[in-house]
């Protein structure tokens, strides 16, 4: 019995062999090995291992850094693969437009025809700017005056921690945000809107959308520019020319992955 | 981007001595912790802010192992554990040394969960609460788990040949 009264255990055997007794403990529990031999080699051999396997492996750690493990490195990398990434988007964008979107705007919007991966994402999230963007009295549920309730919120029902991305600089200010419900999950929408009124909707919800990086679509005036991180999809959606909204779904995603690094994997 | 770098850097030495530890190869073990650090670049936005950094790039750096292991396997080729013993050099005069080749190569035969947890705990010194998190159980699983490793450890290199434990104290 130690001097606390708690029996020695297992736990205190292995807490003693990595030094993480409390002083006190640590007597009880030197004490008791000091009267079972038995038990005092057991944790001798344990703590010569434990010690042999720290000297043998110490030089590894001590071996200077590679520049390829050096975090700017990495991040440079990351970077310069991004950029080469737009330079694709923007092509295929036009090429979408030229193919795809033609077909997608003949469509209208009685028939939105879903579609697997992103191009569904960014269906839901123009079906959703639809609804909230006409929106006079309640276009938001919680305003952007609460922004960091509404972040916390929304991170929290949609289970993921979420970020709104400035976007003043393109002349969009936060409107606020609500909650949506997406096929039985937590959707979340911010509004932005510029200084001539016009709106613009960030779509997030959790899950990965497939395995395309970007989808462009444009329907009935609108058009939406989606992609996904590890663990959530996106969608920007406004009723814009798809050049500007590249440009702010360009500053959307460098914002929300300040590293510039959401476009690799 | 500073304090990425700031956040990440402090823990790569440690990243490398694990994964070389898994992997005995120190390129191979580099290649390990690109990934790793690839990987947590990539997710940094998505980490939880209260849970330590360093239980969470060993966890990505784990499963991006047991990911390699598991391909390996089903591509049906050889799971290398090159240059196992032979970065040990022949001068361990000492039985210290004797000792350290002895554990490593114990350590090898030990199951992927008993190596890593040994490593993580006993070598990088998580705390038993980061363990659990890496290992996704409970910390009284962790201590048992310690527990019965230690055992298995301490059997495989009594067993063993050498004798070594004798001058330990």
């Amino acid at each position: 019995m130690s001097e606390d009264g708690r029996p020695i255990g297992e736990d205190d055997i292995e807490a003693y062999v990595d030094g993480r007794l409390s002083v006190a403990r640590r007597d009880a529990v030197g004490a008791t090995l000091a009267n079972a031999p038995a038990l005092q080699a057991r944790v001798d051999a344990d703590l010569a291992l434990r010690h042999a396997l720290r000297e043998r492996l110490a030089p590894i750690a001590e071996q200077p850094l590679p520049s390829r493990l050096r975090v700017a490195t990495l991040i440079g990398r990351r970077r310069a693969r991004l950029r080469r990434s737009l330079s694709a988007v923007a092509a295929s964008v036009l090429l979408l437009a030229i193919g795809v979107g033609a077909g997608w705007e003949a469509r209208g919007w009685n028939a939105p025809v879903r579609q697997a991966g992103q191009a569904s994402t960014a269906v839901d999230a123009i079906e959703a700017h639809r609804v909230f963007v006409v929106e006079k009295a309640h276009p938001v549920e919680v305003a952007a005056a609460q922004e960091a309730h509404l972040v916390q919120w929304l991170s929290r029902r949609v289970g993921h921690t979420l970020k709104v991305p400035d976007l003043s600089a393109q002349g969009y200010e936060l409107m606020g945000g609500r909650l949506i419900p997406e096929a039985g999950e937590a959707a979340a929408q911010f509004m932005f809107q510029d200084g001539a009124g016009g709106r613009l909707t960030l779509f997030v919800k959790a899950g990965k959308a497939g395995p395309a990086r970007f989808a462009f679509l444009q329907s009935n005036g609108y058009a939406a520019f989606s992609w996904n991180d590890d663990a959530l999809s996106f969608a920007l959606v406004a009723a814009v020319e798809r050049p500007v909204l590249l440009t702010l779904a360009e500053a959307t995603y460098r914002q929300l992955d300040p590293s510039g690094t959401m476009l690799t994997h | 981007m500073t304090d990425l770098s700031a956040a990440l850097e402090p823990h790569i030495p440690a990243l490398r001595r694990y994964a070389w530890a898994l992997v005995r190869n120190q390129e191979a073990a580099d290649d390990l912790v690109q990934d790793c650090l690839e990987r947590a670049i990539g997710r940094w936005h998505l980490r939880r802010r209260d849970a330590s950094t360093r239980a969470w790039l060993m966890t990505i750096l784990r499963n991006l192992f047991l990911n390699d292991i598991r391909r390996r396997t089903r591509q049906g080729r050889h799971v290398e554990l090159a240059e196992a013993h032979g970065h040990e050099g022949q001068d361990a005069n000492g039985e210290r040394r004797l000792m350290a080749r002895d554990a490593l190569a114990a350590l090898d035969s030990l199951g992927e969960d008993q190596r890593s947890l040994l490593l993580l705990v006993g070598v990088e010194d998580l705390s038993y609460a980061e363990a659990a998190a890496v290992f996704g159980v409970p910390e009284g699983t962790i201590m048992s788990r310690l527990s019965r490793a230690r055992a298995q450890l301490r059997r495989l290199v009594e067993g063993g040949e050498r004798v070594m434990l004798r001058r330990v104290k």
